[in-house]
């Protein structure tokens, strides 16, 4: 019978946290190995002859103390760096990764890609590219987890958290929920495909009818009437959003922060968090409650684009035809 | 229990057991050796239904489809497990019931400060304890032990009241006797008793009780937060209504990281007491062990984010909480080294406590070195939240904590009860508990790191065999439970007379008849030598206690 140790090992990172985990086994091994060899050895050795012995007092000693307390923190700094390592690499995406938009809901995963596609339960990847995930989530805590890239990270509702990986062999492995989130949380399971990057270029073109992310959040933003304030081609009520993202926004109460995906989501369900500086607060509605985890997404990747590229709404993908290869 | 307790045959000496009778002389006593039977009664109901649930998670991961039982159901027996073996096994077990017993004996004190404060806290515990079981009655919890918002507060369809009403209550029982504790150990030592002199059993129970007085009051305060947000939608930890679900995790793991130790201290206290006894030798590195017991309540405190490494923390402050949880693994590592070295150049005996204290010893390293996997940022991002965390924590749970409770129920019956239990069904019985714990959570380090998540009701079947040997050590770990609690309950009839101190042991507990007088000594002792004296020449000393 097969019987593995180790998941497979399909991204950039999964090798290297394998060898620190094997680092950690072995330590592990030879530290209660040691133990129990000593406590044997002593049972065995001396193991009580007679009923009424009464062996010599020993107190203690002071530089075994010492030994005994800088030796494993010493080891155990090395498991602290090398960790380290890992969790700094983990947390900060290359800047020419990919984007793919991941939103958790009892007891589904909702995937969107930047061209428009949108998938239920199945992640489709290139090998060798970094991709960066956003994670939202649209009710309780959940936690996206890839065995096979040794990487997770908690869905955690009301904000955005990202992740990222750089899928190195082609194949389907395992999506599991990892963080509790009621009934069918064992049933909140997935696959993650790792294709070539041809294939997966022929994949994205055949899925997607609705246009891109972008064109998605171009229409949500006609529709919910965003653009009579917010009006892209001259000054408005509103601030004119072209341009804004990426850029330092400066608000009434004179702070400052950089417009990333979270402001605009602050933005667009608590108006009032930040008000921008020459502009009144109470003017915005807020969208709490009235929009998807999933519209909001492509609000935000709407509003992305209007920094990038010149026109209004217009960053399309390869042209998307209409297809059945859209799940939902 | 009882009615055999109140056999008069069980020594003609006046003892705490035939001092009075009837239920009442139990349910309104004073006497902190009758509390704690009764304590020892009520966590050992508490554990064989924690036990039953536990077996029925067995049962049903005997197979990859989730066909036993439905999810919701399954959900639930993992919570009641969860809820009723940590609140209402794990954290009272030894503190309350050996600590209760043995803590005021061991520095020659007659009760607990407060006598009937401490009567008061296993009022309170069983009113918990009812609130619990009655949330289990009801139609049971599925939030998890640990009560993660947003779930717990706003989504999910059970009695989450109730049971977190029960664990809030059950917490003041713990502050009560972390406070009784605290107090009798700084004003009711005897005379010659100096700090330097405790039993390593006190200071263990000492440090817990810091850890229980203050952190306790904040996962109450956590708990009274997620039902007044259920009960009226005050936003404090649903984002939905403007509240923040990670910060339940900080406050809910500020109390329940350190409540980890509240569990195993204790249990290293009677691991000291047990090694020095049956290698007939003083503790080597006393203020080491000591001093580490201190060390670990205090730098438990500081550590609790190592839970939360992937919840989008702040990447310093993960790098700060897996430094600090490194440092707090030295002083367990100390606690370890000085056991082993106790042994050395000793007279051990294989009798039933050492055999537990050897394995505690043992599976107590397995599940400290795995705690570092854990806190390891870049391992611990693909084992969190696994099975390879529910491994390490019944390691340190069950192979550490309740090896140290067997190990020590069997190190003091004889106290307690004034009879021998079977010694041979006892070694017996803790070679089962050994093998069979190793058999159902080794496995669970390999499907961890494969990368089953817990609490999951149907698995992948790649994970099936690992699984099922689970269940397999499960059903022999479950025999290793009832044996004991069997030959005990025989005991109390047919077990032969203790005699003062069958393991001719030191401490002024076994100085005393047993089982011990109402009031523990009939002469209040005087203390003139170090704790463990063993080979010192002390037999003056006996000699004028018995005198």
């Amino acid at each position: 019978m097969n019987f593995p140790l180790f998941p497979e090992a399909a991204s950039s990172m999964a090798r290297q946290v394998d060898y620190l985990y094997a680092y950690l086994t072995v330590v592990t091994v030879v530290m209660t190995g040691l133990i129990f060899a000593v406590v044997f050895f002593f049972a065995i050795k001396y193991r009580r002859k007679h009923d009424d012995e009464v062996p010599k007092p020993i107190h203690g000693s002071l530089v075994l103390e010492i030994t005994w307390s800088i030796i494993p923190f010493i080891v155990m700094l090395s498991f602290f760096w090398w960790g380290a390592q890992i969790f700094f690499a983990n947390a900060t995406p290359p800047s020419n990764a990919m984007d793919i938009y991941v939103v958790g809901k009892q007891w589904m995963w909702k995937i969107q890609y930047p061209g428009g596609q949108r998938e239920i339960n199945e992640l489709h990847v290139p090998v060798n590219r970094p991709v960066k995930i956003t994670l939202a989530s649209e009710d309780v805590i959940h936690s996206f987890f890839i065995p096979a890239f040794r990487i997770k990270h908690d869905v955690v509702p009301g904000r955005y958290d990202t992740m990222w990986f750089t899928a190195t062999k082609p194949g389907r492995y395992h999506i599991f929920c990892a963080e509790y989130c009621g009934t069918e949380h064992s049933g909140m399971i997935g696959w993650v495909t790792v294709m070539p990057e041809n294939d997966y270029e022929n994949w994205l073109a055949s899925g997607g009818n609705e246009g891109t992310m972008a064109d998605q959040g171009g229409r949500l933003f006609e529709q919910l009437g965003c653009s009579t304030c917010h009006e892209l081609d001259r000054q408005g009520r509103c601030p004119n959003l072209r341009g804004v993202y990426g850029s330092r926004v400066q608000f009434t109460d004179g702070s400052t922060r950089d417009a990333d995906d979270a402001y605009i989501r602050e933005s667009i369900l608590n108006p009032n968090a930040r008000v921008v500086q020459g502009y009144k607060a109470d003017v915005m509605p807020t969208y709490q409650g009235q929009l998807s985890e999933e519209q909001l997404l492509q609000l935000v990747v709407y509003i992305k684009s209007l920094a990038i590229t010149g026109a209004p709404g217009v960053p399309t993908a390869a042209a998307p035809a209409a297809s059945a290869g859209s799940r939902q | 229990m009882s009615t055999a307790l109140q056999t008069p045959e069980v020594a003609e000496t006046p003892n705490y057991l035939n001092s009075e009778y009837g239920w009442k002389s139990w349910l309104f006593t004073k006497d902190h050796k009758r509390i704690a039977v009764l304590y020892i009664i009520s966590i050992t109901v508490m554990f064989f239904i924690g036990g039953i649930f536990a077996s029925l998670i067995r049962v049903e991961l005997l197979t990859p489809q989730g066909d036993l039982v439905n999810s919701d159901t399954y959900n639930k027996f993992f919570t009641m497990h969860g809820i009723v073996m940590v609140f209402f096994f794990l954290i009272p077990s030894i503190p309350a019931t050996l600590g209760n017993f043995f803590l005021p004996m061991q520095i020659g004190a007659k009760d607990l400060a407060f006598p009937r404060i401490n009567l008061l806290s296993w009022y309170i515990y069983i009113a918990g304890a009812a609130f619990a079981l009655s949330a289990i009655v009801l139609g049971g919890v599925d939030t998890g032990w640990t009560f993660y918002t947003p779930f717990s507060s706003t989504y999910s369809n059970t009695f989450v009241i109730t049971a977190a009403v029960g664990v809030f209550i059950a917490g003041f029982s713990s502050i009560l006797t972390g406070l009784n504790f605290i107090v009798t150990v700084h004003k009711m030592r005897a005379p010659g008793m100096t700090w330097g002199r405790l039993p390593l059993f006190v200071w263990a129970n000492y440090a817990t009780s810091l850890i229980q007085v203050l952190g306790t009051p904040v996962v109450a305060i956590t708990l009274a937060l997620v039902g007044l947000e259920r009960a009226f939608h005050i936003g404090i930890f649903d984002p939905a209504i403007g509240g923040d679900p990670i910060l339940f995790q900080h406050m809910f793991w500020f109390y329940s990281h350190p409540a980890v130790y509240i569990m195993i201290l204790p249990g290293m206290g009677v691991i000291s007491e047990i090694v020095t006894c049956f290698s007939r030798k003083g503790i080597f590195g006393y203020p080491f062990i000591a001093g580490s017991s201190l060390g670990i309540a205090i730098i438990g405190f500081l550590v609790w984010g190592h839970h939360m490494f992937v919840t989008g923390m702040s990447m310093y402050a993960s790098l700060y909480f897996s430094l600090l949880t490194m440092l707090v693994a030295v002083p367990s590592a100390i606690k370890v080294f000085n056991w082993t070295a106790t042994m050395f150049r000793g007279s051990i005996s294989f009798d039933t406590p050492m055999l537990y204290a050897f394995g505690f010893i043992g599976l107590f390293t397995i599940g400290g070195l795995t705690g570092l996997f854990l806190a390891t940022l870049g391992v611990d991002v693909h084992v969190t939240d696994t099975y390879f965390v529910v491994a390490h924590f019944h390691y340190v749970m069950v192979g550490g904590m309740v090896l140290a409770y067997l190990g020590g129920m069997h190190f003091w019956w004889p106290k307690i009860t004034g009879k021998l239990y079977p010694e041979g069904w006892a070694r017996f019985a803790a070679l089962l508990v050994f093998a069979g714990f190793n058999l159902t959570f080794f496995p669970q380090f390999i499907t961890g790191y494969l990368g089953q998540p817990r609490r999951y009701h149907a698995y992948a079947p790649e994970f099936q065999v690992l699984n099922v040997m689970s269940t397999a050590g499960a059903s022999v770990l479950g025999l290793g439970y009832v044996i004991p609690l069997i030959y005990f309950l025989w005991s109390l009839k047919y077990g032969k007379p203790a005699g003062n101190n069958p393991w001719k042991a030191k401490g002024l507990e076994w100085e005393t008849s047993s089982p011990p007088p109402t009031f523990n000594f009939d002469t209040p002792p005087i203390v003139t030598e170090e704790a463990y004296a063993y080979g010192s020449d002390s037999a003056h000393q006996e000699d004028s206690h018995h005198g």
